[in-house]
């Protein structure tokens, strides 16, 4: 029983980091109506620069925010220089540049700060609670995420920043007809992205260390409890990250074993998903032609 | 004016060159050089590890420079495969079918040389010394012409298992690796010294390279009621193994690590260097940052060669002193060849080493090959962390023979 219990709480603290992660891929999503495969490496380069700041003698938090804003101009800058002029071509172009976009950022991120395992700073205690099931951090960044999924429910919901942005992503054309800008919007959905990503990168370093490919693995989850809580919908996709992190953690203890707990994971998904395509908390969206 | 017999007689000359070349003489070797080709890693992830081919071209360099082996200078080819081994078979093939080297040395990588076993042995291309760990290069059956270099992974584990049934014969082991060859070799190590005992005693768990942690992992050992513990992970992993049991709370009876994450700056220091104290490792190298071998005779060797031939080179750096180690060790075969650089005989001699001693393996420990054992190295001395760096402690243990 009590090995239940920590596995529970130890599938909770690495749900936490599919949570933060996934986040930023409902941003994307929802500002752009696709996914961005290069997130995880985009966050990855984004803790490098953090780390850098810190190292350089920043305060934390300083870092913090400067990495926020750095990261949002580059998302930005990206969108513009290379969605902007595909912004036209099918699906594939897109996933052709996020496929490209993956392979030049990690390299870009090996070549500049190299390959070798760095350790991060925490902000949070750093001590070990209930007897080290979980850390200082894991609880403050859980904190974290969560107040990153208020400020992304109340912008989606209540600013009229939000409304145009989601209005882009669903019906460009009608959106533009109304007066929003809708290349802007993208451009914004970008960076709001990229910069949530950041905070992922900055929250989920300390757990699992950083190096060029930490993200390889959790984008995966991420993106696994994204479509399980429903990827419109902030709140859905942090319950699914959760959701994966107990899922595997007791699959693969007491059901199917370590070495298929991933397959045990991603299966549950698929189920859930031919119930209910739209994920558990997704709004099904029903368009009239 | 092109007609059909001078099409014939050139189609004809085409198809004898081949021939000729070969009967010309043995392939890689003149009367003036011969040609060794190997793969490094000198650009992408694995980038580190060129340091060891770096010191082998100033090696061969400074070989010829005191006049060559048997009458010949060493033509040393040395490619970079970035560490992805659809560009190692690129580069083999090249090495073999375009420069037509004598033989392959000290090609790194566990997935590249894997990609090449197979190509190197139907072409009868002796294959010597690979940089890599893995136990399958010991297996003269099927390859006869690869044989690895240091101590394998299931060595490792063995000497692991036997200083742990000499200190508790009534242990319970578990087992963290990683779901792949590497990973694998270690719980093949244990079985071999464990026998039919090993389900009563061990208890294993994998991860893979995909998870985000391996918590889960620790927290079902620790439960499992396992009273030691071996560590077979890659770096970031055995960080946070480190971290995870101690500050579960869970201190093992013994905690072995794998040699291949024992890096201080990237492993220890990371976890928490004092949350590591007491945990176990083997080594076969002199370090050269242990100041207990500031006046060893070998070290001293490897110190001069250095300044003289890389000045400007890191001497912290380990790879070095391993590199200069199989760069002797390679030197002793083509000594024992004496002259004849057939690949028969080159594979001949490298399986024919008794017990050469090369200066920067820890002393007592030697190379030995032949016929059937095709693991040169086959002993370790164990190390403790004590918080700041690796101590070694007792004396050698050998590998269990299977």
């Amino acid at each position: 029983m009590n090995g239940f219990l920590h596995q529970v709480i130890a599938g909770i603290a690495t749900g936490g980091i599919y949570a933060s992660v996934a986040l930023a891929l409902v941003m994307i999503y929802q500002a752009t109506h696709h996914v961005n495969f290069a997130q995880g490496e985009m966050a990855t380069f984004s803790t490098y620069i953090a780390l850098t700041l810190v190292n350089a003698g920043w305060p934390f938090w300083l870092a913090f925010l400067a990495t926020v804003a750095i990261s949002f101009c580059l998302g930005v800058m990206i969108e513009r220089v290379l969605m902007r002029p595909v912004a036209n071509a099918s699906v594939l172009t897109h996933v052709g540049v996020f496929i490209g976009l993956v392979l030049v950022v990690s390299n870009l991120t090996g070549w500049v700060f190299d390959y070798t395992v760095k350790p991060f700073p925490t902000p949070f205690h750093d001590g070990p609670l209930l007897g080290g099931l979980i850390s200082g951090h894991e609880l403050g960044s859980t904190a974290v995420t969560l107040v990153v999924l208020g400020l992304v429910f109340l912008f989606f919901r209540y600013t009229r920043l939000g409304l145009a942005m989601r209005a882009a992503a669903y019906n460009p054309a009608s959106a533009r007809l109304v007066g929003v800008r809708v290349g802007w919007m993208l451009a914004l959905g970008w960076g709001l992205a990229a910069a949530i990503g950041a905070i992922a990168g900055i929250m989920v370093a300390p757990v699992v260390f950083l190096e060029p490919n930490m993200m390889l693995g959790i984008l995966l989850y991420a993106f696994a409890g994204a479509l399980l809580g429903g990827i419109d919908n902030p709140g859905g996709a942090v319950i699914g990250g959760f959701a994966v992190g107990v899922i595997e953690n007791l699959g693969g203890t007491y059901i199917v074993g370590t070495e298929l707990k991933l397959t045990l994971a991603l299966v549950i998904i698929i189920g859930v998903l031919l119930v209910r395509p739209a994920g558990l908390f997704g709004r099904v969206v029903l368009s009239r032609v | 004016m092109l007609n059909r017999r001078s099409l014939l007689a050139s189609g004809a000359a085409l198809l004898a060159a081949p021939s000729i070349v070969k009967a010309q003489t043995v392939v890689g070797v003149t009367s003036e050089e011969i040609k060794i080709g190997s793969i490094m890693p000198y650009s992408g992830p694995a980038s580190a590890y060129g340091a060891i081919g770096r010191l082998q071209q100033a090696f061969f360099k400074g070989v010829n420079e005191a006049g060559g082996i048997s009458g010949r200078r060493i033509n040393f080819l040395s490619l970079d495969d970035g560490y992805q081994p659809p560009k190692t078979v690129e580069q083999t093939r090249r090495l073999v079918e375009q420069d037509r080297v004598a033989f392959l040395f000290n090609t790194l990588g566990t997935p590249g040389n894997t990609a090449i076993q197979r190509y190197v042995n139907q072409r009868k291309v002796p294959h010597l010394f690979l940089a890599t760990g893995a136990d399958k290069w010991a297996d003269p059956q099927n390859f006869p012409w690869t044989i690895g270099y240091q101590p394998s992974y299931r060595t490792e584990a063995q000497i692991f298992t036997k200083y742990m049934l000499e200190n508790d014969r009534n242990a319970k082991l578990g087992i963290l690796y990683q779901n792949d060859d590497f990973g694998k070799d270690y719980i093949a190590g244990v079985r071999d010294v464990l026998g039919a005992r090993f389900d009563a005693v061990v208890k294993t768990v994998s991860y893979e390279v995909t998870d985000a942690t391996i918590d889960s992992q620790v927290v079902q050992l620790h439960g499992s009621g396992v009273d030691c513990l071996l560590t077979a992970a890659t770096p970031k992993f055995a960080a946070q193994t480190i971290r995870k049991v101690h500050d579960i709370g869970w201190r093992p009876k013994m905690h072995f690590l794998t040699d291949v994450s024992i890096s201080v700056g990237s492993v220890m220091n990371p976890a928490g260097p004092e949350k590591g104290v007491g945990i176990l490792t083997a080594a076969y190298l002199k370090e050269p940052t242990d100041p207990t071998w500031q006046a060893d005779p070998g070290m001293q060797e490897w110190r001069a060669w250095m300044v003289k031939h890389m000045p400007d080179a890191d001497q912290t750096d380990g790879n070095f002193v391993y590199s200069y180690g199989v760069s002797k060790c390679l030197m002793q075969v083509l000594t024992q060849c004496n002259g004849d650089f057939s690949r028969e005989n080159v594979m001949k001699q490298a399986t024919s080493l008794n017990n050469v001693a090369i200066p920067t393996l820890i002393n007592g420990i030697t190379v030995g090959t032949s016929a059937s054992n095709f693991h040169p190295i086959r002993k370790m001395q164990l190390a403790k962390w004590d918080g700041k760096t690796w101590e070694r402690f007792g004396g050698l243990i050998e590998g269990a023979n299977v």
